[in-house]
């Protein structure tokens, strides 16, 4: 657990991002980036890219191999594909984030819960609503295995995955500093099914600094 | 009986139409071998292979005989169907031109002929490619015949001696796919020596996917995928 030293007034940029909404903006190489857990317990879906060529991009396998642990904390340097650097955490009050679950879809949501359950709001189809822009260059086939800011998804040495209650309380946070311009994609998680947000999916606050 | 088979050097890739209702059997003739795969729906291949939604549909963190491997659309492209190894890693990606260069050192084709280094994310690229698809189309791969454990604190663990001469795996396409496969050493592999291990490849017809199939039955969000990719052959 590392506090930053960052004060909230000096950020060059605030919003709050409610569930069930996608938030996507550019942070350029040495900016500080800040993702609040205003609320507690909420799963932030979260995929990066870079600004100069968006097919190099967060690589889950690359980033958990490099660093040879599942979990991301302070200390972590997020990978990409091509094995750059993206973005370091710089402070972390949560302990550790998931790299494994993914995000929910219409379509995994009726494996995993019920086939009748597809109309339930969900990451995926905020993904790509967030990425409609052409002017992002992004797509369906770059919307790749993402970060889950603040949930929890514990492995165990027999090889299970469980989704478990969180371990994020309200107004704990992540710090990242941009290595390279990234564009950072947000899908703040509206699943209901399960304790990824306490069944209970709340906003959350991102903000950066120069 | 076989349609066909053949062995892909240690080291090489290959890619072929794998139809619905045929089987994949890879076989670590020498024991020790790696075999990362990606796999597509041949008809859209943006849908692929979804590592997260395979691990978290069947909560694993692994694959063997009884799981099935899920497209990012909430249908079932492959069933493993058998398997003599007990472990296929789904978490450790592959390595690219620096990682083996830096691991194991330079050998370029110019002196080494066809016993040059080869990495997998190159050895993708030319696979993909022939279908259309490039970097953005390559993701998590399986890494057959090769262990990761991971430990209460996160950390991953490479097993060496996971795969034994004559293991092999079975995987029966539950989609017409395009599946590319590359031979290369895991990354987490140890071994400082450049050796990758030769993988034979046979494809066969596979029974028919039965109501108490174990694949279907293993899990209650496996029999919903089935359900959602039959209707999407009706």
């Amino acid at each position: 657990m590392i506090e930053s030293t960052l004060r909230a007034d000096d950020a060059v940029y605030g919003e709050v991002v409610p569930a069930g909404e996608s938030w996507i903006h550019e942070i350029k190489k040495g900016q500080t980036f800040r993702i609040v857990d205003l609320e507690g317990n909420q799963a932030v879906d979260t995929l990066f890219y870079s600004a100069a060529d968006t097919a190099e991009r967060y690589s889950a396998t690359d980033t958990i191999v490099g660093q040879r642990n599942i979990y991301l904390t302070t200390g972590t340097v997020l990978l990409s594909n091509l094995r750059n650097p993206m973005l370091t955490i710089v402070a972390d009050t949560c302990g550790r984030h998931d790299t494994l679950g993914g995000a929910c879809a219409v379509e995994s949501n009726q494996v995993r819960y019920a086939i009748e359950k597809r109309h339930m709001h969900a990451c995926r189809n905020s993904f790509l609503l967030a990425i409609a822009d052409p002017k992002w260059n992004l797509a369906k086939r770059d919307v790749t295995a993402n970060i889950n800011f603040f949930m929890n998804v514990p492995v165990t040495p027999e090889g299970r995955l469980t989704f478990e209650d969180g371990i994020s309380e309200p107004l704990k946070y992540v710090e990242l500093r941009a290595e390279m311009d990234v564009i950072c994609v947000i899908s703040n998680c509206p699943q209901l099914n399960n304790p990824c947000n306490a069944y209970n999916p709340t906003p959350v606050k991102v903000l950066i600094w120069n | 009986m076989s349609l066909w088979e053949d062995t892909i050097q240690g080291g090489a890739s290959w890619s072929l139409i794998l139809r619905r209702g045929n089987l994949l059997r890879l076989e670590d003739t020498e024991g020790g071998g790696n075999c990362a795969a990606l796999l597509y729906n041949m008809d859209f291949p943006v849908e692929r292979y979804n590592m997260p939604d395979t691990l978290k549909a069947q909560h694993i963190a692994h694959l063997t005989s009884g799981f099935v491997l899920y497209s990012d659309m909430g249908r079932i492209l492959a069933s493993v169907t058998n398997d003599s190894c007990g472990w296929h890693d789904p978490l450790g990606g592959f390595n690219d031109a620096a990682a083996v260069s830096a691991k194991y050192g330079a050998a370029p084709y110019q002196e080494h002929r066809n016993a040059w280094h080869r990495n997998s994310r190159d050895n993708f690229l030319a696979e993909a490619a022939k279908y259309g698809l490039g970097s953005r189309d390559l993701g998590p791969t399986v890494n057959f015949f090769s262990k990761i454990q991971v430990e209460e604190d996160g950390s991953m663990h490479f097993i060496p001696g996971n795969s034994q001469p004559g293991d092999f795996v079975e995987l029966r396409a539950e989609m017409d796919l395009l599946v590319l496969l590359d031979t290369g050493q895991h990354p987490l592999d140890p071994n400082p020596v450049y050796s990758p291990k030769p993988i034979q490849i046979s494809v066969r017809r596979a029974p028919v996917v039965l109501p108490d199939d174990p694949c279907r039955l293993s899990r209650p969000e496996n029999a919903r995928g089935f359900i959602n990719t039959e209707r999407y052959f009706l």
